[in-house]
């Protein structure tokens, strides 16, 4: 076992206590225009000579191709072109695939000589209309013949099972087992070791718009527009260049806000090769947006699909010693993302416990599914609520209040690195749970449960304490291997601030397009801070890949951390400049002058005063009321780069630093369960965050509200469903069910604020809010609404099924 | 295919579009009349994305035959405001954070428009399961229930003053 050599920590930061903007929750500045309708996603953009492509799907789980008949489509009124696999092949190279040994499972826009899920794309045509496209895809005559399908992960890993990758000559990508820490000696020391087996199915995103490019090649130039919803591209543009064999510096990708994402459109290539290569085989500009049906069959956004089978050594007071953690995910047909949902689990693995070792086996598990992609919490939720359930269920055993068993291992000096190497920055775990006790009233409902279960009925109460990791760093999606092929450390992200000659401020991204979250807000209320200007008066624009700075986008809760620190650091040289300029122009010594109330003043003489407005006319204007040195204008942009991580040891004992901002909630549901029909109904639910210092905490609230209903879904509804045999039964929101306003309850958000002393104002990331949480607590509170009857759920989602059969085995 | 010319009087403005008869309303209003403010979200009928009002009751656009609508009487969102000045629902969505991606809100708001419009003193409860027909993926409804709540309150009183936000 070794150590990683760890460079110092970041210097602490100290905090500007008194702050005007940050910390208010003000009007978003993206709202009137989507109030209005006029968002401009990618369904509303026309392009002059515009075509439209739609895919025709494999109803087979799995299947070879034996034959494709296009003649009849291709001659099909408005047609324009009909692209099958094998000319797909000719045209691309395979998507970017971060999985292990991916050429022996070579993911393509379109499948060539087999299918290997329903929904898989077979050809696509390009018409004049969506409808005329949709039409000829009914006249293609495919030949399959179809093979076994494997569904189940562990059947899967079994001998014999068929293979969906023949070339990897197994079912299993990929497997490892890792010890943090002495895990031998924490399982022989335990005086109680509690076991379970887990299992969480999957789910997905599904925002309610669907994906999709508009893609514009120029033959003259060979260069590619993409115009789309998919987002982070700026930082693996070359490779989708790649796949559509171009130079990366002929592709301009230009974001558009997406009608939500919840990681779903992170990578998000297919439509845009789709689109692309399109274009590039009829000569004019090809739409190609996913319904939903594509959307549910074929994305890149299912979840997290995993059995678990956990060890926990405890000692008879409750300490938690250590956790040992075999799990088997079902990754589906491909791997896109590599097994990095699990390394986003190790940044958080023991949760807010001081435990000392971890095991941690994963092995990958190919499927005849649709592949997975990333979906809010992207693994942590699913270690959130395995760990959980482990916490409630060493509780039951050891015959201990669960609210004292979490506090008695509640971790309490900072910074804290946990067995995985992580570091942990900064928390107060008490202070959190105290007011959540306070807040969810959780004395009051025991009193109501012990009440009601004299009634006969079953009300439980589902304490949680659970941590919301922040900024991924990029090693989590290699260090799972001794020779990574891409051993990369870059996540930067850019911002450009430019203040005009009338002292108007306009900010540039670039690669944040909106996606329900707010970077224009959380922008202008920096930038507002920092100058001292109204927010709203804060332009802000989006830059297309081409000419655009070093950004990795949203995705892992990073965005606000991180263009914080873009924006601060372009802050203080376009300060720097003022500073100078307005010292020349009083004829004064900058070291005598403050910023003050948006302007430049000689300390004490508030008369000697330039305003940025001032300083910003006379650098545009006025070239020869400065030094020959000073150049005109007020622009500057800053390349920030990921504020604290480290490298891996060589031998994988120590992950080193590389999801350091940590967040924490506790989420305290009430539910009650109907015996006879299985549902589950809320009669309260209380959640209290810490994601560091607030800058919108309304926008935060909604991250949380909104969070917490997908958790919802996630813990009571929300499955993609599959037969046996490979069929996908949940493919439209009359199955697929999304929760509703009269599904989710009316939460009581509280927020605290323990900073992080490494960012700029303290600022931690709490995107995947709520969904870190609920799926776990709403689990802890049914099974503690069943716990006298001796049911307990151990599967999601808790569907009325499910938990019907769970009763009936209890005898109910 | 053969074609049809349907009238629609869309937000007080009447056009005669002609349409093959399997053309959805919703790919009406926004490809032949530009009001791309109308969203599409799962194309069968569950998510209410795609909210119009026909003759002031809400309807879904994804599942509507243009030509079953000839002549009727339609209101999108491109109707709510009023010039600069925002509707007292669009006003309350925005003073609330009643969006975060804003992709539902559009059919959100047409729906919201039909509850306040046909129950002035609506209660909590009841925007809860009258807005339970469309989904919202981003804000768990909870702030969509307050602004429809804040907008009902103002459009009883008889206010049209905003809460002092400029559109």
């Amino acid at each position: 076992m070794t150590t990683v050599d760890r460079p110092d920590a970041p210097p602490v930061r100290t905090h500007k206590p008194d702050r005007t903007w940050v910390g208010k929750s003000i009007r978003r500045v993206e709202d009137p225009k989507f109030l209005r309708g006029r968002g401009g996603y990618i369904g509303d953009m026309t392009v002059t000579g515009m075509l439209y492509a739609a895919v025709l799907r494999s109803p087979h789980p799995h299947a070879r191709i034996t034959g494709i008949d296009t003649t009849e489509a291709s001659a099909a009124p408005g047609v324009h072109a009909v692209i099958t696999g094998a000319r797909a092949a000719e045209l691309c190279d395979p998507l970017p695939d971060f999985g292990p040994n991916p050429a022996a499972h070579t993911w393509r826009c379109l499948a060539v000589d087999k299918v290997r899920y329903v929904g898989e794309g077979v050809a696509v045509v390009v018409a004049e209309s969506r409808y005329l496209a949709e039409d000829a895809l009914a006249l293609i005559d495919v030949e399959y013949e179809p093979l076994p399908a494997v569904v189940d992960p562990e059947r899967a890993l079994a001998d014999g099972a068929p293979l969906v990758h023949d070339d990897l000559g197994s079912n299993c990508a990929y497997e490892r087992t890792f010890d943090f820490g002495d895990v031998e000696r924490d399982f022989a020391e335990a005086d109680v070791i509690v076991t379970d087996r887990l299992r969480w199915h999957r789910s997905g995103g599904q925002p309610l718009e669907t994906v999709g490019a508009i893609a514009d090649f120029d033959h003259a130039t060979g260069a590619l527009t993409v115009h789309t919803n998919s987002l982070s591209f700026t930082s693996y543009l070359f490779m989708v260049a790649g796949t559509m064999k171009i130079p990366a510096n002929k592709l301009d990708v230009r974001p558009l806000p997406a009608g939500g994402s919840f990681g779903s459109k992170l990578f998000a290539t297919k439509p845009a090769v789709i689109a692309g290569m399109c274009s590039r085989e009829v000569g004019r500009p090809v739409q190609y947006l996913e319904d939903r049906v594509d959307n549910m069959s074929n994305c890149d956004h299912h979840g997290s699909d995993r059995v678990y089978e956990v060890r926990l050594a405890m000692m008879r007071d409750g300490t938690i010693r250590g956790i040992d953690i075999d799990t088997v995910e079902d990754y589906g047909a491909y791997i896109q993302f590599g097994v990095g949902h699990h390394g986003n689990a190790l940044a958080q693995v023991v949760g807010p416990y001081a435990m000392t070792s971890v095991r941690y086996r994963v092995r990958a598990a190919l499927t005849n599914k649709n592949q997975q992609g990333a979906y809010r919490g992207f693994g942590s939720e699913v270690n959130n609520w395995m760990l959980e359930q482990m916490v409630d269920k060493a509780a039951r055993e050891l015959a201990l209040d669960p609210v004292e068993l979490r506090r008695r291992n509640f971790i309490r000096e900072f910074p804290h690195f946990i067995p995985t190497g992580n570091v942990y920055d900064s928390g107060d775990y008490d202070a959190v749970l105290d007011k959540a006790l306070e807040l969810s009233e959780y004395r009051h409902w025991r009193d109501v449960q012990a009440k009601a279960r004299e009634e006969g009925r079953c009300i439980g109460i589902g304490l949680i304490t659970a941590q919301e990791r922040s900024v991924f760093s990029a090693t989590e999606f290699w260090f799972w291997f001794d020779e990574p092929g891409a051993p990369v450390t870059s996540m930067p992200e850019s911002v450009t601030l430019k203040v005009d000659a009338t002292g108007g401020i306009t900010a540039t991204l670039y690669s944040c397009a909106f996606w329900g979250n707010s970077p224009e807000t959380m922008v202008a209320q920096l930038v507002a801070e920092e100058f001292d200007c109204d927010p709203h008066d804060v332009s802000i624009v989006y830059q297309g890949s081409k000419n655009g700075l070093p950004a990795t986008g949203p995705g892992g809760s990073r965005t606000t951390v991180m263009l914080a620190g873009a924006v601060e650091g372009a802050t203080a040289k376009i300060k720097a400049k003022a500073l100078r300029a307005a010292a020349h122009l009083l004829e004064a010594n900058p070291d005598d002058m403050e910023w003050v109330d948006g302007g430049y003043q000689v300390r004490g003489v508030p008369e000697q005063r330039k305003s940025l407005a001032d300083i910003a006319v006379m650098l545009h204007l006025f070239k020869h009321s400065f030094p020959e040195d000073m150049e005109s204008g007020l622009e500057d942009s800053k390349v920030f780069d990921h504020p604290y991580t480290t490298m891996p040891s060589a031998d994988r004992t120590d992950l080193g630093v590389f999801y350091p901002f940590m967040g924490h909630a506790c989420h305290v549901p009430v539910v009650e369960v109907d015996l006879e029909t299985g549902s589950v109904s809320f009669l309260a639910y209380a959640a209290v965050h810490d994601c560091g210092t607030l800058v919108n905490p309304r926008s935060l609230a909604g991250h949380i509200v909104g969070g917490t209903a997908q958790g919802i879904g996630t813990a009571l509804y929300e499955e993609f469903v599959y037969d046996d045999d490979g069929q996908l039964l949940t493919s439209s929101f009359l199955d697929y069910l999304v929760p509703s306003a009269m599904e989710v309850p009316e939460l009581r958000i509280g927020h605290h604020e323990t900073p992080s002393p490494y960012t700029l104002h303290g600022i931690k990331g709490g995107g995947e809010g709520g969904r870190m949480m609920a799926p776990a607590a709403i689990n802890v509170a049914v099974n503690d609404a069943l716990a006298h009857l001796g049911v307990r759920v151990t599967e999601l989602p808790i569907t009325p099924d499910r938990l019907r059969a769970a009763i009936r085995a209890a005898g109910g | 295919m053969e074609r049809h010319d349907v009238t629609l009087t869309v937000n007080g403005r009447t056009s005669t579009v002609s349409v093959e008869p399997r053309k959805l309303l919703v790919d009406v209003l926004r490809e032949d009349l530009g009001l791309v403010g109308t969203h599409i979200g799962c194309e069968h009928g569950v998510c209410g994305t795609c909210t119009v009002l026909r003759d002031g009751e809400s309807i879904r656009s994804c599942t509507t035959f243009a030509v079953q609508v000839d002549g009727a009487e339609l209101r999108t969102v491109e109707g709510l405001a009023s010039g600069s000045e925002l509707h007292p629902l669009q006003d309350e969505f925005w003073d609330k954070q009643g969006l975060q991606c804003g992709f539902c809100t559009p059919g959100m708001l047409m729906r919201a428009c039909e509850i306040v419009e046909q129950k002035p003193d609506v209660t909590r409860e009841e925007v809860r399961e009258g807005i339970a027909s469309n989904l919202c993926r981003c804000t768990g409804y909870q702030f969509i229930t307050d602004a429809v709540c804040a907008a009902a309150a103002r459009m009883k009183a008889g206010s049209t003053e905003t809460t002092g936000a400029q559109a």
